[in-house]
This record gives structure tokens, C-alpha cells and sequence, in this order.
């Protein structure tokens, strides 16, 4: 490591500068970049709108309106949408019970931890985890079964499954990502509407209120983005067929029976860059608002 | 939290009745969530002790026969050389960039930003269909070989290195201190080496154990670039034998757990909360 000084810009930081020459330092990373991560969006974004020979085509993107492919994103955008509302609501209503104890408290401190390793935890083994739960064979279905209660353990498997599973990542990501909005809410500002006469309901609705919803909608979208993403967690659930774009993505990789499929895999691909991106756009927008009113108060 | 109190009441009186509807309402959804949280891990135990057949003894066997699996130990030994690789790579690669990009062309710093977050907008999934062609030819170039997966791995854990490499870098004066050791005489590896490294340890570290923990539970890449990693190989094992599987997953668990507990405190040493306002889309 203690090469010698004729090294990348072995030369005095100060006098001579030839400023011409210093981005070179930054091209292992642009060029690492380039090939690894825009290279490959770059061939989705392209070859969308290509046929296997290389001749233009929008062929990719009409077989989107087939009814199967249509059908998947329907249940993806669903799916995206319930679990980030219900994520959204409850990790707000989680992170808001948090942020009420005490700053420096146990209870603070762990939520905080857990939602970090929790928000992380999607894929194979949270799979194995509901299944080991509510699947037909789970701790859960056997108690309820005991109760007289019996659910068959089928329902995991569905879109309604995935949506109850993916609130296991989606609540501590919302407990992240919001907590910083509800710590900016400064005590001072309910003392003024108290002592103004206005009552906890006027606090919430005309205070409080107004000045969460930007970094909730911001959280919600991130949320939303999060779950349209997700693969893993629903390909080890579900192991056949395409009830979600990710799905059918990899049914048309994998599949070697149908020639051609490879740009049906990449105008889906394409499809789901478009969505993720427009959503966290607006993410983006909304987070400049938030910025507003909210920081410099997140301590 | 959106009942009314009605205004004719006592301010003292109210508050109280205030902190008394708080406090439930802590319980209550604290209670809720800690049981949805806490059942799926509790089960997994449970999983992964059942005995074979109705009313057999509880069991470690699953746990027992987990070394026994050669197809799970040389998984397990792939992804954590995997693991080291990307987080090792992902920091040489980062570290000299962003020192770099900082101190002689700030006007990159936007750009840097931007291609490092990137990750979190493409989702995986959508990209592995872009990288198949290119992993043909690193596949050409290096053999068939699971440490390819690295190459992309670094780019998956780009967000999390950036922004920890980030905030350590801000919080210390890295322009003095290279400048000081630049004019004594060193070349700019060494001022990286032996002075900026040193004082961002508890950033890179915190990069580092985010990045193993990444690599630990990836599946996505490595599936449809057909790689057998960790999570691929717990998959195939599931529809075999779910108990061994279940004791596996667990195991995992509980290790990533705490290697992501030891991570919240190195980065909570460092005083009140430098918590990324985003997080990862998984």
C-alpha cells in the first residue's frame, strides 16, 4: 500500500494544478459503474423495443397488453399498493407509539434496532417463516385448527399471503423512514395551539396533521416501490407460474421452451424500471416539501 | 389519537386523561405489532423441533443433522466468501473514489451520488435481466465460477457503502488531514491508508457488516443467473426437507441478527442517530 509517489496524481495538491486531469481518479468507479450497473439498464431500456435480431420493433411492448402479462401488473401495482398502505398506517401508528417514550429509553433503542435488521429481512427465510407459521403445516394453523378454526394453511400462497408477508418488511422500513418526521414535531408547537384554546383533534387535524402528510405520502411511496420491486420473498413462496411481474420475469428467462421470450423479460423489466422510477420521482418531490418545514428539527 | 377532549375541561385535568389514552394506546400497538413480529421467529424454533409423527417428543435432530448437509456447508462457505469479496471490494473501491471525488472534483460529488443510489430505483429483478448478456462474458473471461456474483454484489450494496462512507467522511476534516500528510512527503495511497482509513474505521466497519449481511440474504441475482449461494440452496433443500431447512433458516437468522445488533451499536457509539433517511428496497 505504500506505493511510490508517482502514483494517481503523485503530484503537490497545491500550485500546478492541471485541473483537466483530476476527474481520472474518479474513472475505476465510473467505469466499474458503467459496465455493472448502467450497462445493463441500458440493455433492458434498449432491447425493449428490439426483436432477437437487433431490428427495432414495438412488438415487446404490445405483447405487455396480453391479458396474462396485463394481469400480473394489475396484482403487482395491488399488491404494492395494499401492503404499503397497511405498512404505512401501522408502522406510522408504531413508530408514533415509539417516539413517545422516553429518547434514550430501552424500548427506543430496541424498536429502533429491530426495525433496521427487520426492514432487511425479506426473501427465502421470511418465506420459511410464514410458512412455518400459517402454512399448512404451521404453529399457527395448528393452534387455530385446535380452536375449531380451520384455514388449510392454502391462503399463503396468494396474493392476499404475499400481502400479509411483505408487512413483515414493510412496517419496520415505515418505522425507519418516518420516525425522523415525527421527531421534528416539536413540543412547542401543541403548547401554542393549547394555549391558543384548541383541542388535541384541532392539534392534529390544522398542526400536526398538515405537516406529516408530505413525509408520510414520501414514506408511502418509498414503501410502494419497495414491495413493486420485491422478488425473492414471493419466488419462494410461489413457485410456478406468474401471478406478479417479478414472476413472470423469471418465468421468461427461464423458460426454454418458447423462443423470443428474453425481450418479453426485458420490456417487463422495462415496465417495472418505468413504475419504480416514476413513483420514487415523486418520492423525491415530496421529500424537497418536507425538507420545509422538518429540518434541522431531527434530533 | 384523534378523539376530541372537550375544551371545558381543565388543561391539568385533560393532560392527564391525555397520558392515560397515550400510554393504552402505546400497549395496545405495541402488543399487536410484537406479536406479529415475534409468532413467525417463535415458529421457526418451533419448526425446527418437531418430532417426526403425531405426539413425538420434541427433537434437535433437524439442528443436528444441519453439518451433515454438504450441498448447505459448501453454500454457506461460498456466500461467506462472497460476503468478505464484496464487502472488501465494495471498500476499496469507495473509499479512494470518494475521498478523491471530495477533495479534486467536487463538481462529481452530485454525479458519484446519483450512480450510487441508483441501485435502490432499478429493481433487481428488472436488472438481472440487462446483466444476463454481460455475465456472459464474465463468464468467458473468468470461468463459470459462484465468485462472479461479486462483481454485481458491489454494485447491489452501493447505497448502504455510499451513504456510511459519506457520513464518515463529512464528520471528519479530510482536507487538513491529507493536505498535512501530503506535504509530509506521502503519495496519495498512502495518505489514504495510514490517515484517512484510520479515522473513518467505524464508517467502513458499519459499511462492511451491512454489505455481509446484503450479501448473506441475496437471492434474486444469484437465482436468475442461476448461482447456487446460501438462499438458492435453502430453497431446493425446502421442498426436500423442510425441517433441517426450517432449523437452517433459523440458524441464519439468529447469526445475521446479531451481526445486525453489533452493527447498531458501532454506529450508535458515535453519538445521537446518523440513520440513512432511505432505506433499501429489497
Amino acid at each position: 500500500m505504500t506505493t511510490t509517489d508517482e502514483q494517481l496524481g503523485g503530484r503537490p495538491t497545491r500550485g500546478g494544478r492541471r485541473f483537466s486531469l483530476s476527474w481520472l481518479g474518479s474513472v475505476p468507479f465510473l467505469a466499474y459503474v458503467s459496465i455493472f450497473l448502467v450497462l445493463p439498464t441500458g440493455i433492458v431500456v434498449v432491447e425493449a423495443f428490439g426483436d432477437g435480431a437487433g431490428r427495432p420493433t414495438l412488438a415487446n411492448l404490445t405483447e405487455l397488453g396480453e391479458d396474462y402479462l396485463r394481469s400480473a401488473f394489475v396484482n403487482s401495482l395491488e399488491l404494492s399498493l395494499t401492503s404499503s398502505v397497511i405498512g404505512a398506517v401501522i408502522g406510522a401508528l408504531l413508530s408514533y407509539a415509539v417516539v413517545t417514550g422516553r429518547p434514550d429509553g430501552l424500548l427506543r433503542r430496541s424498536v429502533t434496532s429491530l426495525c433496521g435488521v427487520f426492514a432487511q429481512f425479506g426473501g427465502v427465510m421470511l418465506a420459511f417463516a410464514f410458512i412455518a407459521t400459517v402454512g399448512p403445516e404451521g404453529l399457527l394453523t395448528a393452534l387455530l385448527a385446535d380452536a375449531g378454526w380451520k384455514t388449510g394453511g392454502a391462503w399463503l400462497f396468494t396474493l392476499d399471503g404475499l400481502t400479509v408477508v411483505y408487512l413483515y418488511f414493510q412496517i419496520p422500513l415505515m418505522v425507519l423512514v418516518f420516525t425522523p418526521a415525527l421527531e421534528g414535531l416539536r413540543p412547542q408547537w401543541r403548547e401554542a395551539t393549547e394555549s391558543l384554546g384548541g383541542t388535541t383533534w384541532d392539534y392534529w387535524r390544522h398542526v400536526a396533521g398538515p405537516i406529516l402528510l408530505p413525509p408520510f405520502l414520501g414514506s408511502l411511496l418509498l414503501l410502494f416501490a419497495n414491495a413493486f420491486s420485491a422478488f425473492a420473498t414471493a419466488a419462494a413462496l410461489i413457485s410456478q407460474g406468474g401471478v406478479i411481474v417479478p414472476l413472470q420475469i423469471r418465468q421468461a428467462l427461464t423458460s426454454e421452451v418458447v423462443l423470443g421470450r428474453e425481450n418479453v423479460a426485458k420490456a417487463l423489466a422495462l415496465g417495472m424500471i418505468v413504475v419504480v422510477a416514476v413513483v420514487m420521482a415523486l418520492q423525491a418531490l415530496l421529500q424537497r416539501r418536507t425538507s420545509r418545514w422538518l429540518r434541522g428539527s431531527t434530533r | 389519537m384523534s378523539a376530541a377532549s372537550s375544551p371545558a375541561s381543565s388543561p391539568a385535568s385533560s393532560r392527564a386523561r391525555r397520558r392515560r389514552r397515550l400510554t393504552a394506546f402505546r400497549v395496545v400497538v405495541l402488543a399487536v405489532v410484537g406479536v406479529f413480529f415475534l409468532l413467525p421467529l417463535a415458529a421457526l424454533v418451533e419448526f425446527s423441533t418437531r418430532g417426526v409423527g403425531i405426539g413425538a417428543p420434541r427433537t434437535l435432530a433437524p439442528w443436528r443433522e444441519l453439518g451433515g448437509r454438504p450441498e448447505l456447508v459448501t453454500a454457506l462457505q461460498a456466500s461467506l466468501e462472497l460476503a468478505a469479496v464484496t464487502a472488501v471490494g465494495a471498500l476499496v473501491l469507495m473509499v479512494p473514489t470518494l475521498v478523491w471525488v471530495r477533495l479534486r472534483v467536487p463538481r462529481l460529488a452530485r454525479v458519484v451520488e446519483f450512480l450510487c443510489l441508483l441501485p435502490l430505483t432499478v429493481p433487481p429483478v428488472a436488472m438481472v435481466v440487462g446483466l444476463a448478456p454481460i455475465y456472459l462474458w464474465v463468464t468467458y473471461l473468468t470461468g463459470d465460477r459462484i465468485q462472479n456474483l461479486a462483481w454485481v454484489y458491489v454494485v447491489a450494496a452501493l447505497p448502504f457503502v455510499y451513504r456510511s462512507l459519506d457520513t464518515g467522511l463529512a464528520a471528519i476534516d479530510l482536507r487538513t488531514l491529507v493536505e498535512a500528510a501530503r506535504s509530509l512527503g506521502a503519495s496519495w495511497p498512502t495518505a489514504i491508508w495510514r490517515v484517512v482509513v484510520p479515522n473513518i474505521t467505524t464508517a467502513m466497519l458499519n459499511a462492511g457488516l451491512l454489505t455481509v449481511s446484503l450479501v448473506l440474504g441475496e437471492f434474486t441475482f444469484a437465482e436468475l443467473l442461476t448461482y447456487d449461494n446460501l438462499q438458492v440452496v435453502l430453497l431446493q433443500l425446502g421442498l426436500a426437507d423442510p425441517g433441517v431447512t426450517v432449523a437452517a433458516t433459523a440458524g441464519l437468522l439468529f447469526f445475521v441478527f446479531l451481526l445486525l445488533l453489533a452493527l447498531s451499536y458501532v454506529s450508535g457509539r458515535r453519538g445521537p442517530r446518523a440513520r440513512p433517511r432511505r432505506e433499501g428496497v429489497s
